[in-house]
């Protein structure tokens, strides 16, 4: 396959770029951590199971978060979308709230809930709320009238119409700006984390820096990226490929 | 059937007794196997209709501000078990006059009566087959055809018996695990029928179902509809643009004129059953609605064509 070839090719020659920067020894070593180095610090990680604790606890953090923001954006996104008044004023508002980064809503947090976990979620919240309210709404917007038509037609009311019928129709409009909302998500979460002792990824990557251990804070940036990278690609992936198969978008395979 | 309407043509033989039960390609009459299917009939009384419309209007503004008039005092009165069918040019409002029915959409004034009571929005006695389907292309064919009985809140087992006895009305029986997009136009049509019929209507309400349908397979769904309406005795108003069409299927068609709607004239079709499309009697029931129709037709085009050029159809426009 030739997709196969180009990953064979690119990721090992960036592999060997790495080996080759660090061996020229253009920088130190707490500057420019080695492959080995880094590898290093992920064994030791995972052997003295800190590094999987960090991810139990950031993983936990991160899916009650945007387990929230999914339910809250989903309300807000058919709530604007189905009232004329509604859209007209709040959707300008989450269209430029859309332009605050998540951390900004930490000092606020920390008054509210204080230094604990709840602070964190609610960045974490805030990060991926507007994604998945724009998101309903706007697919809300694109899917076909018919299918809310056709739902009440056959004696669907409320929340039956909703759950049976609105949103899966609009599944497949909506599932891209839900990954973007679980990408801000990841993203504000990793980010609150580094702001205090949270035991999550976030703080061990800033227990890295504070001991000039580069080793680590590459470490824990790698995982960072996988785990974002895992979700995306698998979780993500197969749902979207899930829904074209039964919408019949692409031909299965 | 049908006295209080006017232009009754006389040459047509009158409505066979049997009428309902379409004789089959070999010959024998299909009824005992769907008896299941028929409600009782107790219930219907004679006079109150099953379906009233009386005096409907609809307004709407347009984008200038301007206030049009959709569709003007409609009055129908459809008969339980009566297969009424509304021609008119497109723009009429016909498919708007199916939405007011179903209770999707609000009349601006007059009242739509089933049984002599008016309807609170949409209900499950009278279900409309959208000319798009709507299917559902999330759920199985058979999960289609099941979700108006799941609205209604029918328990499982009910609900897994119907589908099997519905599916197997319209010919799909093999198809329960197929998804909609896997299956032909045709196909499609007749799930958007069971899945009508599934929820037990006592009015069927069909938008053009068969418009975008090659002839071949249009030829078959009439012949599958007639069956399935003489089996389960429902009450059908059906929508089309093909005036053949509605000789070829209704008990009675409505011919309602170009904006605003209204009921121009109402015919009697007392051919016997079956019928089919080609039938000379066919042709010429059609040929008195079609005289009316092409008169509506031509307004509608002087509207639409309202650069001065006034297009006329002169020759059959039906295919």
């Amino acid at each position: 396959m030739k997709r196969a070839g180009r990953y064979i090719i690119f990721y090992p020659g960036l592999f060997g770029l790495w080996v080759l920067l660090a061996e020229l020894k253009i920088w130190p070593p707490y500057l420019f951590p080695t492959p080995w180095g880094v590898g290093e610090s992920l064994w030791a990680g995972f052997a003295d199971n800190s590094y999987w604790i960090a991810i139990a606890v950031s993983m936990r953090r991160v899916l009650i978060g945007y387990g929230i923001s999914m339910v809250l954006g989903m309300l807000l996104g058919l709530g604007v979308s189905s009232n004329r008044f509604l859209e007209e004023t709040m959707g300008g508002l989450l269209v430029s709230l859309q332009s605050l980064p998540s951390i900004c809503w930490w000092p606020l947090a920390l008054l509210w809930f204080g230094l604990n976990q709840n602070a964190i979620l609610f960045v974490v919240i805030m990060g991926s709320l507007l994604s998945v309210t724009m998101a309903m709404e706007d697919g809300r917007k694109q899917m076909p009238k018919i299918f809310g038509m056709a739902g009440r037609n056959l004696g669907a009311r409320g929340f039956q119409l909703f759950w049976h019928v609105l949103l899966p129709a609009s599944l497949p409009y909506i599932v891209s700006g839900l990954k973007q909302g679980w990408a801000f998500a990841w993203r504000s979460l990793i980010t609150a984390e580094m702001l205090y002792v949270s035991l999550g990824l976030g703080q061990v990557l800033m227990m890295g820096r504070e001991t000039s251990d580069m080793n680590a804070v590459f470490a824990v940036m790698v995982l960072i990226v996988a785990i974002g990278y895992i979700v995306d690609g698998v979780v993500f992936k197969s749902m979207e490929r899930h829904l074209q198969h039964k919408w019949g978008l692409t031909v299965a395979t | 059937m049908s006295s209080n309407a006017q232009n009754i043509p006389t040459e047509f033989p009158p409505i066979s007794v049997d009428h309902r039960s379409p004789v089959r390609s070999d010959g024998s009459r299909r009824k005992a196997s769907a008896a299941s299917l028929v409600r009782p009939v107790s219930a219907i009384s004679t006079d109150v209709p099953k379906v009233g419309l009386s005096d409907i209007c609809l307004s709407y503004k347009t984008e200038k501000g301007e206030r049009l008039l959709a569709l003007d005092r409609i009055n129908l009165q459809v008969k339980a078990g009566e297969f009424l069918c509304i021609v008119g040019p497109s723009g009429c409002g016909k498919s708007t006059l199916l939405h007011l029915i179903a209770g999707l959409h609000q009349q601006t004034s007059g009242q739509v009566l089933i049984d002599g009571k008016p309807i609170q929005g949409p209900g499950t006695d009278r279900i409309l087959i959208f000319q798009e389907l709507g299917l559902f292309p999330w759920l199985t064919v058979g999960q289609n055809v099941e979700f108006g009985m799941k609205m209604k809140g029918l328990g499982k087992a009910e609900r897994e018996e119907k589908i099997r006895q519905y599916l197997r009305l319209v010919h799909l029986s093999q198809f329960k695990d197929s998804y909609t997009h896997q299956l032909s136009g045709g196909m499609r049509q007749r799930v958007a029928l069971a899945r009508a019929l599934a929820t037990e209507p006592d009015v069927l309400l069909m938008d053009e179902p068969f418009a975008a349908l090659d002839a071949q397979t249009r030829d078959l769904l009439h012949d599958e509809l007639e069956r399935i309406w003489a089996e389960t005795g429902r009450t059908i108003i059906f929508v089309t643009h093909n005036v053949r069409e509605a000789i070829r299927l209704g008990d009675r068609v409505a011919l309602l004129t170009f904006r605003p709607g209204r009921v121009k004239s109402e015919f009697p079709v007392d051919l016997p059953r079956p019928r089919h499309l080609e039938d000379v009697a066919v042709a010429g029931a059609a040929r008195a609605v079609l005289d009316e129709l092409r008169e509506e037709i031509n307004r509608s085009l002087e509207v639409e064509y309202q650069d001065g050029v006034k297009p006329h159809v002169k020759t059959e426009i039906e295919q």
